[in-house]
């Protein structure tokens, strides 16, 4: 593989700004490549997104590849995998870093069966092996049940990482790089696919992944009407409202607020977890959270172990209570 | 009429508490003490989709598991829901195959089964994670491919999926045939019917080996594991006791707001 050189960080865009997976993703690029002694390169993809490219040198890029078409204008898979192809295949790196977003979570697997190599899907950690200099691709398994820790032997490798699990550099503007164009090389007659419509889903108030407290509810809540109490502390904390999967599942709140693996991953300062018993798959979405405060009847639940704060106890009589005292706390 | 074929896995039972769960040392193996096996929920969501293309337009549905050591009661579970066939991928060489093999030997499969219209998948297997199946098919067989699909409508030769993004979902066209990975925002998987459960007794499942697929599983896997552990959490959890349910609740109000926390 001594082809394959360097690291890659494929660096996200959303209406024309880098997203913050994009620096974390540099964050940890730049480790690794200083681990092999290698190059760090930003991979930009989009339409007029050229003036990006400082931001990525300043977040750690010694090299940025720019791939700009009027056909990328709008996130496809389709067209997007082409274009990645494309560049990957004349960057060749030995790693590539991808944001484990919605569209990393499929262009990574895609990219990867294109160029005959593996990808690992949302990593927690990232490191290389001293001895073999290949790279150690940790990830949660079994739905957070346990973690894997994978490698493989063809390059490039392709990782996506989890949001939030490692750290942007601070942006150094003084840093200087170089920018490279790469033509996308795209035949529009070939796309087969397309995309009619983006839906919004209404969510007013906070987004749950900024907010810095979320107030979370689980199957336990049993309804609709229990959301609106949660609602109400949420609310009056400037915080955002979240739910395990069941209550999604069940249509009482929309499958936008969902935290867990399937879902949303979170990491706010406070996260507290009504009737919400701690499945894996709902502790890989929270157990970033700094502090965690829980409050269900079930002395035995899994949120007590990941919980800083508990009360065991039927919420219907202790959400209100906290609730009421809260207010009259924060008023004072 | 179109013919669909869904992918789905046995799993330990990712819904057994996870006081359960254990890792074997002696074979780095992953098990849920004392839970049975069962079929993938990501899996069956899958199922769920394919019925309910196959209820609004017709059709032939073919489900398509890999692995080893399937038990009957299982894998048939489709069928008792309204699956017409089932294809086993039954050896001891399928166990444990990383994402690259498991895609090749069910784009292999689906090859030698042949006419399929519309190939789905759950949008990831609940002990893997992996997230790769449904591409990596995808691609070995050149097909277009949507992924998290919420909804899907097939008409005249093209499928309209509702693809879940995390505002909401996008609206995607696609020409048959296709790959279509399912998210759980497609619906409860129905239950079997009586007559579902008789009907899948009497169907013998067709069962393929490595070498009718003409595939071997042993080389050219991509990725390895080197390790499988369970992280440790400490519980330091603080409960705030009280025999008056509103006090504690009170009193826990208060230690937070003293920890400066709220």
């Amino acid at each position: 593989m001594a082809e394959h050189l360097g690291v890659a960080v494929y660096c996200e865009i959303k209406g024309g700004t880098l997203l913050p997976i994009a620096a974390e993703g540099l964050g940890i690029g730049r480790q690794l490549a200083d681990a092999l002694g290698q190059p760090l390169s930003a991979l930009l993809v989009g339409s007029g997104i050229g003036g990006l490219a400082p931001q990525a040198i300043a977040a750690g890029a010694d090299k940025v590849y720019v791939v700009d078409d009027p056909l990328l204008k709008e996130y496809l898979a389709e067209t997007y995998v082409r274009a990645l192809q494309k560049a990957v295949g004349e960057i060749k790196p030995a790693v590539l870093i991808m944001g484990q977003t919605d569209a990393g979570r499929e262009l990574a697997p895609r990219l990867a069966f294109r160029l005959d190599t593996a990808a690992t899907l949302d990593c927690i950690d990232l490191a290389i092996d001293p001895a073999t200099k290949r790279l150690l691709q940790t990830k949660p398994v079994y739905g957070g049940n346990a973690q894997a820790v994978y490698t493989g032997d063809t390059d490039p490798q392709i990782v996506t990482i989890r949001t939030k699990a490692f750290s942007a550099l601070a942006p150094d503007a003084s840093r200087k790089g170089e920018v490279i164009s790469i033509a996308a090389a795209l035949d529009a007659s070939a796309i087969k696919t397309k995309v009619l419509d983006h839906v919004v889903a209404e969510a007013g108030g906070i987004k749950i992944e900024d907010a810095n407290v979320v107030v979370s509810g689980g199957r336990g809540i049993g309804g609709a009407e229990g959301f609106k109490q949660l609602e109400e502390l949420a609310r009056l904390l400037k915080g955002a409202l979240g739910a395990s999967r069941p209550p999604c599942d069940n249509g009482w709140v929309a499958d936008t607020v969902q935290v867990g693996l399937t879902g949303k991953i979170i990491a706010p300062e406070v996260y507290i977890a009504v009737a919400i018993s701690g499945s894996s798959q709902h502790m890989s979405g929270c157990s970033g959270s700094k502090t965690i405060i829980a409050i269900n009847k079930d002395r035995e639940a899994n949120i007590f172990r990941h919980a800083r704060f508990g009360v065991v106890g039927d919420w219907k009589k202790v959400l209100p209570a906290f609730t009421a005292k809260i207010r009259e706390l924060v008023a004072s | 009429m179109i013919n669909i074929i869904v992918c789905m896995k046995q799993v330990i039972d990712p819904e057994a508490p996870p006081s359960t769960f254990k890792i074997d040392p002696a074979t780095g193996k992953a098990e849920m003490h004392g839970a049975p096996p069962v079929i993938d929920p990501y899996g069956e969501y899958a199922v769920e989709a394919s019925l309910k293309v196959k209820d609004a337009v017709g059709g032939k549905l073919t489900a398509i598991s890999l692995g080893k050591g399937l038990l009957r009661e299982v894998v048939k579970k489709p069928l008792a829901m309204g699956a017409d066939e089932l294809i086993l991928l039954e050896d001891d060489a399928f166990a444990g195959l990383d994402s690259w093999t498991t895609a090749t030997a069910l784009a292999a499969a689906i090859k030698k089964k042949g006419g399929y219209d519309l190939i789905l998948c759950g949008r990831e297997a609940s002990d893997t994670n992996s997230g790769q199946t449904g591409p990596g098919i995808a691609e070995i067989l050149g097909l277009p491919c949507v992924t998290l699909a919420r909804k899907i409508d097939v008409k005249d030769r093209t499928a309209r999926v509702e693809r879940v993004t995390s505002v909401g979902y996008d609206v995607i066209e696609v020409p048959l045939p296709a790959v279509i990975t399912v998210s759980n925002e497609i619906g409860e998987p129905r239950y079997p019917t009586i007559k579902g459960i008789m009907a899948a007794k009497k169907i013998e499942p067709l069962v393929w080996k490595p070498a009718d697929i003409g595939i071997t599983p042993s080389a050219g896997a991509r990725s390895r594991t080197k390790k499988l552990f369970q992280p440790v959490y400490e519980g330091k959890c603080e409960f705030v006791e009280n025999d008056n349910i509103e006090e504690a609740a009170i009193a826990l109000a208060v230690k937070i707001r003293e920890a400066k926390i709220l």
